[in-house]
C-alpha cells in the first residue's frame, strides 16, 4: 500500500503541475514539496509503527496466467533511501519552485522531476527485477531531459546525450543481467532470487550475470571508466545536479550493488572489480576536481569520489564497511545536495560559478554562507558533523579489513584529504576569501526563504546527527545494513571513540586537507574555465560517438543506395543466404518420392509458364514483357485449380488482372526499352535470379517431408463444419480459428495503404515543386 | 484510354462485379470465396471503371474514399470480435445465430465469422483501390 502510494503519487502530481502551466508553477511546485513532506511524514508514521508493518510491501497482479506481479516492499535499505529521496526532494522542490520563477518551461521542469521521482522511488521499492528496470530506465530518460533542459543550448543536449548513451547501455547490460539471473532462479522475484543463492552461486551463468549488473551499476554510478558522463551532467538546472546527480539517480548503482551484497558478496568477481574500480574512481576524481574552476564541476566530480568509496566499501563487503558506506551515503546525501543548492544561490546572485572570480559574499548572502559552510564543514569531516562520524567509520572499516587494510587506508585518506579541500573550496571560500570580490556583489542578497530554509535545514540535521548519532543509528542505518547484509547488526555509533588510530587517522586528514586548500592558489589547481583539462576519456566517447555515426553514415549509403535494382539484389541476396543456410542445416531429404504423377496438363502449363518467362526476357517492349510475365502469374493460377485449391486459384487470378491492369496504366506512356544493360550485369543477375528460383524449387521440394510440428490439417478439416459452420476451410481457417492472425493482416493491409499513399502525395508535392522552380 | 466498347462494357460489368464480389463475400463460408477474394473482386470493379472512364469517375462511383472502406473495414472486423468477450469468451470466439430459411436465398446462417468476413472484404478493397487510385492518379499526372 505505502510503496505504492509512494510510487504513483508523484506521478499524479506530475500531472498536476503540468496542466497547471507556466505561470502557476512557482505554486504548484511548492504544493508537490508539501506532498512530498506529507509522503515522507506518512512513511516515518507507518514504518514506525510496529501494527502497520503489513503496509510496507504489496503486490498487484500484472500478467496473472504468466505468473507477473509487481511487487512493492519497503525494507531497511530502501527505507533509508527513500528517507533521502523524499527529504530531499522537499527542499529541492520547494528550492526549484523559486529557483527558476518566471521561466516559460518551469512546469515542463517540475513534471520531468517529479517523473524521475516516481522512477526513483519505483527502483528503490520494487522487488520484481524486470519492474526494477524499467523505474531503472525511467531515471535515466528523465535524467536525459533534465540535463538537456536548456535545450538551445548544443553543450546541454551533447550531455544530455552523452549521459543517456552512458547509462542507457548501462541499463540495457543490466537488464541481460537480471534476465540471466532469472532465468537461472527461475523467478524474477528478488526475494526467490536470494533463497536460491546457492544454486545461483553454482550455476555457470552466476558470473557472466554478476558482471552484467556490475556494469549496470557502475554507469549509472559513474565509476572509472564511466565517469565523464557526471561532471558534464552538470549542464542542468543546479537542482537537478543536487537531486539526481549527487543525493539519489547516481547512488542509484550503489543501491543496485548493495541489493545484491547477499547473493555476491565474497565472490571474487564481484568484490575485486568494485574495490579496484571504487579506489580508482575515487582518486582519480577527487585530483581531476581540484583542477576545475566551476563550482558544480568541482562538486560533480567530489560525488564521483564518493561513489567510488561507496562502491569500494561495498567491495570490502564487512559488516563495518558496509555500515561505513551506508552512513556515508547518508551523510553524503545531506551535504553535498546542501552545497549544489548553495552553489545555484551563488549562479542565481551573482551569474556565475567560477570560483577564481568569487569571494567575500559572505557579507550578501549570510544565510547562505552559514548554511554552505555547515555542509563544507561536514563534508570536510570536522567533528562534530556527521561527515566526521561517518569518515571515522570508513577508518574503522579499513582498518578491520585483514588483506589489503593499508591500500584502503591510504586511498581513503588520500581522497578525504583532496575532498575536504575540495568542500572548503567549494564552501567557504567563495563567501570568505578576501582576495577576489565579484564586481556585480553589491546586487547579490540571499533568495527567497523557500531556497535558503530548506539547504539550512539539512546542513543543521547534518550537525545534529553528528552530535546525537545513536538514534540515527538505531533506527535508519542500522535497520539498512541489516537488510544489506541479512542479519541482525547492532554496531552503535557514537561520536567520541577514544584516542585510537580512526582517530588520529582523522586529525592526520584534517591536516592535509588544510595544507592542500592552502595551496588553492598554486598554479596548478588554479583554474580558469580556459585551462581546465578536458577529461581524457571524454575524448575516448568522443571519438567513439563520432565513429558509429561514421560508419551507420557509411552502411546506410553501402545499403540505401537509393536504386531500385540494388534494393531488389539486396533482398534477393538475404533470402537466398537465409533459406539456404537452413536448407543446408537441415539436410538432404531420406528419399525423394513424389506421388503424383505429371500429367499431359501438368506438362503444357509449364511449357506455357517457361515461354511466358522466356518472352519477358527476350522482348524489347514493356507491354509485351508485362502479358508475358502475366503468363506466368495465370499458370500458377491453372495449376492451384487443377490441384484442388480453388480458393487460391481465384485470388491468384484476380490479383494478376489487377496488377496486369495497374502495369498497364503506368507504362504504357514510357518508351521502349531502348539499351540493355552491360554484360557483366546480366551475367550477375542472371546468376542471382538462377540460384534464388533454384532455392525456392529446393525449398518447396523439401517442404513436402520437413515437418516441424504434428500437422494439424487433418484436425481443421475435421472441425470446421461441427465447430465453425463452414464447409469452406480455407475460409474458416482465415475468419474463425485464425481470426486474429487475419485481423493483423488486414490492419497491416491498412497501413500499407497509407503508406502508398503518403509516398505517392509527397512524390507528387516534390515533382510540383521542381515544375513550379523551373519555369 | 478512351475506347467505346470498354465504356460501353463496363456499364454493364461494374454492377456485375459488385454484385458478384458480395456473393462471394457471403458464400465464401462454405464454398470457394470469401473476404479477401470479395475484396479483390470489388477492385477489380472499379479498376475497369478507372481505365475505362478515368480514376476521378471511378472514384465518385464508389461513393466512400478507399480510405474510409479500410477504416470502416478494421472496425467492423474488431467490433465482430467483441460480443465473444461479453459472454466470458475468448476474444473473436465465433457466435452464430439459429439458422432461418428466406424465400430466393435458402437457409440463412448468420454469425460472427460473417460480419469479420465483411470487414477482411472492406480492408481488401479499400487497400487495392487505394494503391490503384493513388497510382493511377500519379500516371495520369
Amino acid at each position: 500500500m505505502i510503496p505504492i502510494l509512494l510510487t504513483s503519487l508523484p506521478l499524479v502530481l506530475a500531472v498536476v503541475v503540468y496542466f497547471n502551466g507556466p505561470l502557476r508553477a512557482a505554486l504548484t511546485g511548492k504544493i508537490a514539496a508539501a506532498c512530498l513532506l506529507l509522503l515522507l511524514g506518512i512513511l516515518a508514521y507507518v514504518s514506525s509503527s510496529p501494527s502497520l508493518q503489513h503496509l510496507l510491501s504489496s503486490s498487484i497482479e500484472w500478467v496473472p496466467s504468466l505468473g507477473v506481479e509487481l511487487l512493492f516492499s519497503v525494507n531497511g535499505f530502501s527505507r533509508l533511501m527513500l528517507f533521502l529521496i523524499f527529504g530531499v526532494g522537499t527542499v529541492i522542490f520547494f528550492y526549484a519552485s523559486d529557483y527558476l520563477k518566471s521561466h516559460p518551461q518551469q512546469h515542463r521542469f517540475l513534471t520531468v522531476l517529479l517523473i524521475f521521482l516516481t522512477g526513483m522511488t519505483g527502483i528503490v521499492v520494487s522487488d520484481n527485477l524486470i519492474q526494477l528496470f524499467i523505474f531503472w530506465e525511467v531515471t535515466s530518460v528523465t535524467s536525459y531531459l533534465l540535463i538537456g533542459f536548456k535545450h538551445e543550448d548544443a553543450k546541454s543536449r551533447w550531455n544530455a546525450l552523452q549521459a543517456l548513451l552512458v547509462t542507457g547501455s548501462g541499463g540495457v547490460v543490466l537488464l541481460l543481467g537480471f534476465i540471466l539471473l532469472g532465468s537461472i532462479a527461475g523467478s524474477f522475484d528478488f526475494q526467490q532470487i536470494v533463497q536460491s543463492k546457492e544454486s545461483i552461486l553454482a550455476h555457470p551463468y552466476a558470473v557472466p550475470a554478476a558482471i552484467c549488473i556490475l556494469i549496470g551499476a557502475l554507469t549509472k554510478s559513474g565509476q572509472f571508466p564511466f565517469h565523464f558522463w557526471l561532471p558534464n551532467a552538470m549542464s542542468a538546472p543546479t537542482p537537478v545536479s543536487a537531486f539526481l546527480h549527487s543525493a539519489t539517480m547516481v547512488k542509484a548503482g550503489v543501491f543496485i550493488v548493495a541489493k545484491f551484497t547477499p547473493i555476491f558478496t565474497t565472490q571474487p568477481y564481484w568484490d575485486w572489480p568494485l574495490v579496484a574500480l571504487g579506489s580508482i574512481t575515487m582518486l582519480y576524481a577527487s585530483v581531476m576536481g581540484l583542477m576545475q574552476s566551476d563550482l558544480k564541476k568541482i562538486l560533480a566530480y567530489t560525488t564521483l569520489a564518493v561513489l567510488g568509496l561507496l562502491m569500494m566499501l561495498l567491495g570490502v563487503g564487512t559488516e563495518l564497511a558496509v555500515k561505513s558506506a551506508i552512513v556515508f551515503l547518508l551523510g553524503h546525501a545531506l551535504y553535498k545536495s546542501v552545497l549544489f543548492l548553495s552553489a545555484g544561490s551563488i549562479d542565481h546572485a551573482v551569474h556565475t560559478r567560477e570560483v577564481g572570480k568569487l569571494g567575500g559574499l559572505f557579507r550578501w548572502m549570510p544565510l547562505t554562507a552559514i548554511t554552505a559552510c555547515l555542509a563544507a564543514l561536514s563534508k570536510s569531516g570536522f567533528p562534530p558533523f556527521f561527515g566526521f562520524l561517518s569518515k571515522e567509520y570508513v577508518y574503522k572499516a579499513g582498518l578491520a579489513e585483514e588483506a589489503i587494510a593499508p591500500f584502503i587506508i591510504a586511498m581513503a585518506v588520500l581522497t578525504n584529504m583532496l575532498l575536504m579541500a575540495l568542500a572548503l573550496k567549494v564552501g567557504v571560500h567563495p563567501y570568505f576569501s578576501k582576495k577576489n570580490s565579484v564586481p556585480a556583489a553589491g546586487k547579490a542578497h540571499d533568495p527567497s526563504p523557500w531556497m535558503t530554509f530548506g539547504p539550512l535545514m539539512l546542513a543543521s540535521l547534518g550537525l545534529a546527527i553528528g552530535m546525537f548519532p545513536a538514534w540515527i543509528s538505531e533506527h535508519v542505518t542500522n535497520p539498512a545494513v541489516s537488510t544489506i547484509l541479512m542479519s541482525e547488526v547492532s554496531i552503535s555509533m557514537k561520536l567520541w571513540h577514544g584516542l585510537n588510530l580512526p582517530l588520529l587517522l582523522s586529525v592526520l586528514t584534517l591536516a592535509g586537507g588544510l595544507s592542500v586548500y592552502a595551496m588553492r592558489h598554486n598554479r596548478i589547481f588554479d583554474k580558469t574555465r580556459e585551462s581546465t583539462i578536458t577529461d581524457p576519456f571524454e575524448k575516448i566517447y568522443r571519438s567513439g560517438h563520432d565513429g558509429l555515426i561514421a560508419l551507420t553514415i557509411w552502411i546506410t549509403g553501402f545499403i540505401q543506395s537509393g536504386s531500385l535494382k540494388r534494393y531488389f539484389i539486396w533482398m534477393i541476396s538475404f533470402f537466398v543466404f537465409l533459406v539456404m543456410t537452413k536448407l543446408i542445416l537441415i539436410g538432404a531429404p531420406p528419399k525423394s518420392s513424389y506421388e503424383t504423377p505429371l500429367t499431359l496438363l501438368d506438362v503444357s502449363i509449364s511449357i506455357m509458364m517457361i515461354a511466358g518467362m522466356f518472352g519477358a526476357l527476350i522482348t524489347k517492349s514493356r507491354l509485351i514483357m508485362l502479358l508475358a510475365l502475366s503468363l506466368v502469374g495465370f499458370g500458377i493460377a491453372w495449376i492451384f485449380a487443377v490441384y484442388s485449391a480453388p480458393d487460391l486459384a481465384i485470388t491468384q487470378i484476380l490479383v494478376e488482372t489487377l496488377i496486369v491492369v495497374l502495369f498497364v496504366l503506368c507504362i504504357r506512356k514510357m518508351s521502349m526499352i531502348r539499351s540493355l544493360t552491360r554484360v557483366s550485369t546480366r551475367v550477375r543477375d542472371i546468376a542471382l535470379a538462377t540460384l534464388a528460383g533454384a532455392i525456392m524449387t529446393v525449398l518447396v521440394l523439401k517442404s513436402q517431408w520437413i515437418q516441424f510440428a504434428p500437422s494439424i490439417s487433418e484436425e481443421l478439416m475435421e472441425w470446421s463444419y461441427p465447430l465453425a459452420k463452414g464447409k469452406n476451410v480455407v475460409n474458416v481457417i482465415l475468419v474463425d480459428f485464425r481470426a486474429l492472425d487475419t485481423f493483423g493482416e488486414i490492419i497491416v493491409l491498412g497501413i500499407a495503404a497509407l503508406g502508398v499513399g503518403i509516398l505517392v502525395t509527397s512524390n507528387r508535392s516534390k515533382s510540383k515543386e521542381k515544375s513550379s522552380n523551373t519555369p | 484510354m478512351k475506347s467505346i466498347i470498354l465504356t460501353q462494357t463496363t456499364k454493364f460489368l461494374t454492377p456485375a462485379f459488385v454484385i458478384l464480389s458480395l456473393f462471394i463475400t457471403y458464400r465464401g463460408h462454405n464454398l470457394p470465396g470469401g473476404g479477401f477474394i470479395g475484396g479483390l473482386m470489388l477492385s477489380t470493379a472499379f479498376a475497369l471503371l478507372a481505365v475505362s472512364d478515368g480514376v476521378e469517375k471511378a472514384r465518385h462511383a464508389l461513393r466512400v474514399s478507399p480510405e474510409f472502406l479500410i477504416a470502416a473495414g478494421l472496425c467492423i472486423a474488431l467490433i465482430s470480435g467483441l460480443p465473444a468477450l461479453l459472454g466470458d469468451d475468448a476474444f473473436m470466439k465465433s457466435l452464430w445465430l439459429p439458422e432461418f430459411s428466406l424465400p430466393l436465398l435458402g437457409k440463412i446462417h448468420l454469425g460472427t465469422p460473417i460480419v469479420f468476413d465483411i470487414g477482411v472484404f472492406m480492408t481488401v478493397a479499400g487497400f487495392t483501390l487505394k494503391v490503384f487510385f493513388s497510382l493511377c492518379r500519379e500516371e495520369e499526372n
